[in-house]
């Protein structure tokens, strides 16, 4: 499964500033900057603290940028900041970076995976773990690392099942320790 | 005609010059403090018994023994990005803090930007450009695997770079700016400092590129000074030892825009002399020796040249 929000190639359109409520809100459907963030506490339980200096973008229909600083609006540039949320669609899906920057003291949704299942995840493979007894949807992947967890990327998770997002362009960067 | 042959009497220890330039370079990564500090990334790569030197100028460049960067869990969570030891000075003469502006004239792939970025601790507002679109998608890719959200990404010409897209005569505008902190010129260059990477540089180099390149420098350079506020800094750095694309794209400059070299602090250990003021039929103005030369054999690295200006107030 691709991660459309990473791979996404569409050059030099133009970023306009979520709205920071639904009171400022010009262009419908457009999500508001409160709605990202919560999503974010919501489904991960993070400090929302975290996000405070940052600004939120939309580039596209519901592609979301979070920029840690300030420029005019709307702006002209190849990219601002960093691709973290697809919305305006029933589920709204974060990216694999997003979730590698954001979601290192997450408190939910949080699927910590085996070193074998780690390898097998970030390689792109789909995997049964019927042992999973949180939430469906997306989740984080996560893994152990120098002592701590750390995470890995996106994981959507059905049925039993494990999908990994990780685009392919992350697939290749642990191809040797397979 | 082997260039180097041409630089060889501007160094004090010719045999070991070239020598030096015949060997290989060991592979180099820095930590990336966005995503990790210095102690877990050595701790990772320990537990993975990838075998690591630190630099002795730097604790977050590791020297790695065998591997590649590019196939172990550190590097894959963007705690590592691979960068030869000395294209790490430019960032460390622009010296840039939390908070500002900061553009990066020639920044792909990104290097030196990701390195900037760390430094600013992923605050304020840092323009990676360049006008390669191709080079600009392997930036983008590296920022974000590097965890990188300060980052805006631009693609101009930088000879000509419009501060249009940033608000330029709207100063009511919320966000807009007209100047910058400190920038960054990483220029295109001959590149005869990487053939220990890439040897081919040696065979492809010809007068007329280092012409035309210079050329390509100077617009830079000047378009750099004209956009930084007065105070702020302009690094200017390339891998080449070409005098004409170095000492003398500064003379030029300096002539032409109101600015100053400086003397920049190089870290302790790290050997480097200074720019030259004389070569072939030119000379150049005085200040160009505060500018910094790095030979292969002072410290078993690539050859840099790097230099730091001051804009006048
Ligand atoms: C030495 S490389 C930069 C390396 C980069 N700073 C890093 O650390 O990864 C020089 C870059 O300048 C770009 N370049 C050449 N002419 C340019 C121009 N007129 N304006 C902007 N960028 C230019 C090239 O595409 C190339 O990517």
């Amino acid at each position: 499964m691709r991660d459309e929000t990473a791979e996404d190639e569409n050059w030099g359109q133009q970023f306009d500033r979520l709205p920071a409520t639904p009171d400022e809100r010009v262009v419908e459907a457009r999500p508001t900057r409160t709605e990202v963030v919560e999503w974010w506490v919501e489904r991960f339980g993070i400090d929302p603290k975290m996000f405070d200096g940052y600004t939120f973008w939309e580039k596209g229909a519901g592609k979301i940028w979070a920029f840690n600083g300030e420029v005019v609006d709307p702006i002209e540039v190849q990219g601002l900041g960093m691709r973290i949320l697809r919305t305006r669609q029933r589920h709204w899906k974060p990216s694999t970076n997003a979730v590698q920057r954001f979601c290192r003291d997450a408190t939910k949704n949080v699927i910590e995976l085996s070193p074998g299942e780690a390898t097998a995840f970030v390689a792109g493979h789909d995997q049964q773990l019927d042992w999973w007894e949180g939430d469906w949807g997306y989740l984080t992947a996560a893994h152990e690392l120098a002592g701590e967890r750390e995470p890995l990327g996106v994981g959507l998770y059905l049925h039993g099942e494990l999908r990994s997002t990780v685009p392919k362009g992350r697939q290749e960067e642990l191809v040797k320790l397979d | 005609m082997n260039p180097l042959e041409r630089y060889a009497p501007l160094v004090d220890d010719e045999a070991a010059f070239l020598e030096a330039c015949e060997r290989s370079l060991p592979s180099v990564v820095r930590v990336n403090t966005i995503k990790t500090t210095v102690e877990r990334a050595r701790e990772a790569l320990d537990d993975e018994g990838v075998a690591y030197e630190p630099t002795d100028w730097h604790p977050g460049i590791l020297k790695l023994e065998n591997s590649s960067p590019g196939t172990n869990w550190p590097y894959f969570h963007g705690w590592l990005h691979g960068q030869e030891e000395v294209s790490a000075l430019p960032a460390i003469a622009l010296d840039p803090q939390p908070g500002e502006r900061i553009w990066d004239t020639c920044a792909a792939p990104g290097s030196k930007t990701t390195q900037i970025a760390a430094m600013m601790d992923d605050e304020g507002v840092l323009i990676g450009n360049d006008n390669n679109l191709g080079r600009l998608s392997a930036l983008r890719h590296n920022a974000e695997r590097l965890g990188v959200t300060n980052l805006v990404v631009s693609n101009q010409d930088a000879r000509n770079f419009s501060m249009k897209p940033f608000g330029e005569r709207t100063p009511d505008k919320s966000g807009s700016f007209e100047q910058f902190d400190r920038v960054l010129v990483d220029a295109p260059c001959s590149c005869e400092g990487t053939c220990r990477k890439n040897p081919d540089v040696l065979d492809e180099w010809t007068m007329n590129h280092v012409a035309s390149v210079a050329g390509i420098q100077k617009g830079i350079l000047r378009r750099a000074v004209q956009v930084t506020k007065p105070g702020g800094t302009v690094v200017y750095s390339t891998c080449t030892f070409a005098p004409e694309e170095n000492e003398a794209v500064l003379d030029f400059v300096l002539e032409r825009e109101d600015c100053e070299i400086v003397a920049w602090d190089v870290p302790d250990g790290f050997e480097t002399a200074p720019g030259i003021t004389e070569w072939e039929d030119d000379e150049y103005d005085s200040s160009v020796t505060n500018a910094r030369r790095v030979y292969p054999h002072q410290n078993d690295t690539g050859g840099f040249f790097t230099a730091k200006l001051e804009v006048n107030a």
